[in-house]
């Protein structure tokens, strides 16, 4: 196995609200290697995106990284000044968010765009940066980019914003992408291009991508490892045909035969009961016990992380067996 | 629930039949436009073509699907179909009768029984009204209960959807979003519906409480002889749940079908390339080949055939007429010219 290039151990993310602590990164540990994707699956309040913006500091107060190590590459990200988290973001490691507008300045045109983020970080003159930002739109598939460099955001469709905003993250080679929901506002058929160009990016440029996302079947096709998040922890981790063929924690199990293809049709679906814990002061124990068909006594403390087999991750007392 | 008594009608009888329904949006020129096109300026009113000559049956106790990408038209259809929307062109008949003939006050309760669900739990729930005057409103303002059991009404209504009945006095942002998705359901139910349509109903919602939700329309269906329109771009929620399946794009239908028809033989181009695109849990590690291009705005629909400028297959005859759907195969309804081709 080759090195890893990002590696997170035992991250904590809290939030010191007035009414508790919010615990909603709790004790998070993976690994990604170049050229790999790996899948953050969790439903809403998991804590899945947390954990990306914890890896590029994007913390806001009240939330502070508590504990854990975030290596990249060989440096600590933990113990990073402004100025080195300057360096590294837009440039060494980038994000894409779910909304693209989120990086899109509305009132400044593409081209702008795209040449500050190539010139906040190497010293090229406008013209080359111009025409590595027109090779970046075609690259992520925008018809005629010439034209398209002069356009304002509004001038674009949601698909096309999004694949703006993927070029803008791809503009400066990125040893690292963190993509959190990018397509879960996109339509199937732009979803479908957009997934297919990622995939494409990252075998050739040997990028290491960490997808977030609620949705197990875009994981599927996608990704080569996937954590499975419940309630700011991973609960179940492993390579993806082992957790979509045998999934052995009760949660990813659940999430798993609740998809409805999974389902014979017209028939009710199976389902979990209940819904997710509330972070804010959650009881000690596995937090998953409220809703698991599998609970023993022995849950009111919470579960090791075990590892039946190399790669593979599981943190429960009662797993469904291999 | 009492269930009201049905009128006598045909067996076979559409519950509800459209046909030729067009809606277009035109945006009137502001007062500098028509100053501009008063001076001989090109200024022009601006239409957004989003339904063309759409027909649609859908029988008592059945399901369908309407399915397609955003800007297809299907939330429109629904709003036309629960007469929040008017048609611009068309007719909208009601157990074989046009909507209108209803409006006498003797037809409270065919008016009554189509009713919307609508996609964002949170944007369709006054935030100021608690939740026993959310579904409690419409039932005394129509009559159907007495102010005075309306307390008791609401409870039962909220125990059929599977809230604490409890919960009542509260208010809407102290619920969760798939409870929010439940008083809904809790509101549309509480004037005794006979047809429900469903506009991305659980598009909102995580999967494990998408799967209760679910559960909970297809109960609801069994228990009260519903007939839903359930309106979705999710391929796998529409399998699941509906007996037929409507495919729409850009304003038209392109493909109608029994469901499992749809699924093993697609016959549009378009619907076979949607089928390609879903993401599934089957698909471990496949190389997505996607159809190009992005659904072509509405304000100036393509000339014949509107998928033509997507289409792998698209001849001459595509781009200069609208092809009529026409049956393929029982019951198996599809717009294409590739069908008639040899």
């Amino acid at each position: 196995m080759s090195s890893a290039l990002l590696e997170v151990e035992g991250l904590r993310t809290h939030f010191h609200t007035k009414a508790g602590v919010v615990r909603a990164v709790d004790d998070v540990s993976f690994r990604v290697t170049r050229g790999r994707i790996l899948g953050l699956v969790g439903e809403s309040g998991s804590g899945k995106s947390m954990t990306g913006y914890s890896i590029l500091g994007l913390v806001d107060a009240p939330g502070r990284i508590e504990g854990g190590r975030i290596t990249f590459d060989g440096t600590d990200l933990t113990r990073l000044d402004a100025a080195a988290w300057r360096r590294l973001r837009g440039n060494r490691i980038a994000m894409i968010f779910q909304d693209p507008m989120m990086t899109l300045n509305p009132v400044l045109r593409i081209d702008t765009q795209i040449v500050e983020a190539i010139r906040a970080h190497a010293d090229v003159s406008r013209e080359s940066a111009l025409a590595r930002a027109r090779e970046a739109l075609a690259r992520v598939g925008i018809p005629s980019p010439d034209e398209r460099l002069k356009a304002y955001p509004h001038h674009f469709s949601g698909g096309m914003r999004q694949r703006v905003a993927i070029a803008i993250a791809l503009v400066n080679h990125p040893d690292l992408i963190i993509a959190d929901e990018p397509t879960t506002a996109l339509d199937v058929t732009i979803q479908g291009q957009i997934l297919f160009e990622m995939q494409k990016l990252c075998r050739e440029s040997g990028t290491a991508l960490i997808w977030i996302t609620h949705d197990l079947s875009v994981i599927a096709g996608l990704a080569d490892e996937v954590c499975v998040m419940y309630a700011g922890r991973v609960v179940e981790s492993g390579t993806v045909a082992e957790i979509i063929d045998g999934p052995r924690h009760p949660y990813t199990r659940g999430l798993i035969d609740s998809v409805p293809s999974r389902n014979e049709r017209g028939r009710p679906l199976h389902q979990i009961p209940g819904m997710t814990p509330s972070l804010l002061e959650l009881a000690p124990g596995c937090p998953f016990r409220e809703r698991c068909e599998r609970v023993v006594a022995g849950c009111t403390v919470s579960p090791d992380v075990s590892e039946p087999l190399p790669g593979r991750r599981l943190r429960c007392h009662n797993p469904h067996a291999a | 629930m009492n269930a009201r008594p049905d009128t006598p009608r045909e067996p076979a009888m559409p519950l509800l039949e459209l046909r030729g329904i067009s809606k277009r949006f035109t945006s009137r020129l502001d007062l500098a436009g028509r100053i501009a096109r008063a001076l001989g300026a090109s200024a022009r009113e601006q239409t957004v073509h989003a339904l063309d000559r759409v027909d649609l049956v859908v029988r008592p106790g059945e399901v369908v699907g309407l399915v397609g990408e955003s800007g297809c038209g299907k939330s429109t259809l629904g709003r036309i179909v629960a007469r929040i929307l008017e048609p611009t062109e068309g007719e909208r008949l009601w157990r074989g009768r046009a909507y209108g003939a209803y409006d006498n006050a003797g037809s409270r309760a065919e008016r009554l029984a189509v009713q919307m669900i609508f996609q964002d739990p949170f944007a369709s729930l006054n935030p100021r009204l608690r939740i026993a005057d959310v579904i409690g409103e419409a039932p005394v303002v129509h009559g159907l209960v007495d102010r005075a059991a309306r307390d008791e009404y609401v409870a039962q209504v909220m125990s059929k959807v599977g809230l604490d009945a409890s919960l009542a006095r509260r208010f809407p942002h102290q619920f969760s979003g798939g409870q929010r998705s439940r008083i809904g359901i809790a509101r549309a139910l509480a004037v005794q519906p006979k047809f429900l349509v469903c506009d991305e109903a659980v598009a909102a919602l995580d999967v494990s409480i998408q799967a209760q939700v679910l559960n909970l329309f297809i109960k609801l269906r069994e228990e009260f002889g519903l007939t839903y329109l359930f309106i979705s771009h999710d391929l796998g929620v529409v399998r699941h749940l509906s007996d037929r399946v409507v495919i729409m794009y850009l304003g038209r239908v392109v493909e109608s079908a029994p469901c499992d028809e749809v699924f093993s033989r697609p016959n549009h181009p378009y619907t076979r390339a949607l089928l390609a695109e879903v993401p599934s849990l089957e698909a471990t590690k496949r190389a997505y080949v996607p159809i190009r291009g992005e659904i072509p705005s509405p304000l100036e629909p393509p000339a014949g055939c509107h998928f033509h400028p997507r289409c792998p297959h698209a001849g001459d005859r595509c781009r200069a007429e609208a092809p009529a759907l026409r049956e393929i195969a029982p019951s198996h309804l599809s717009a294409c010219h590739l069908n008639e081709t040899p």
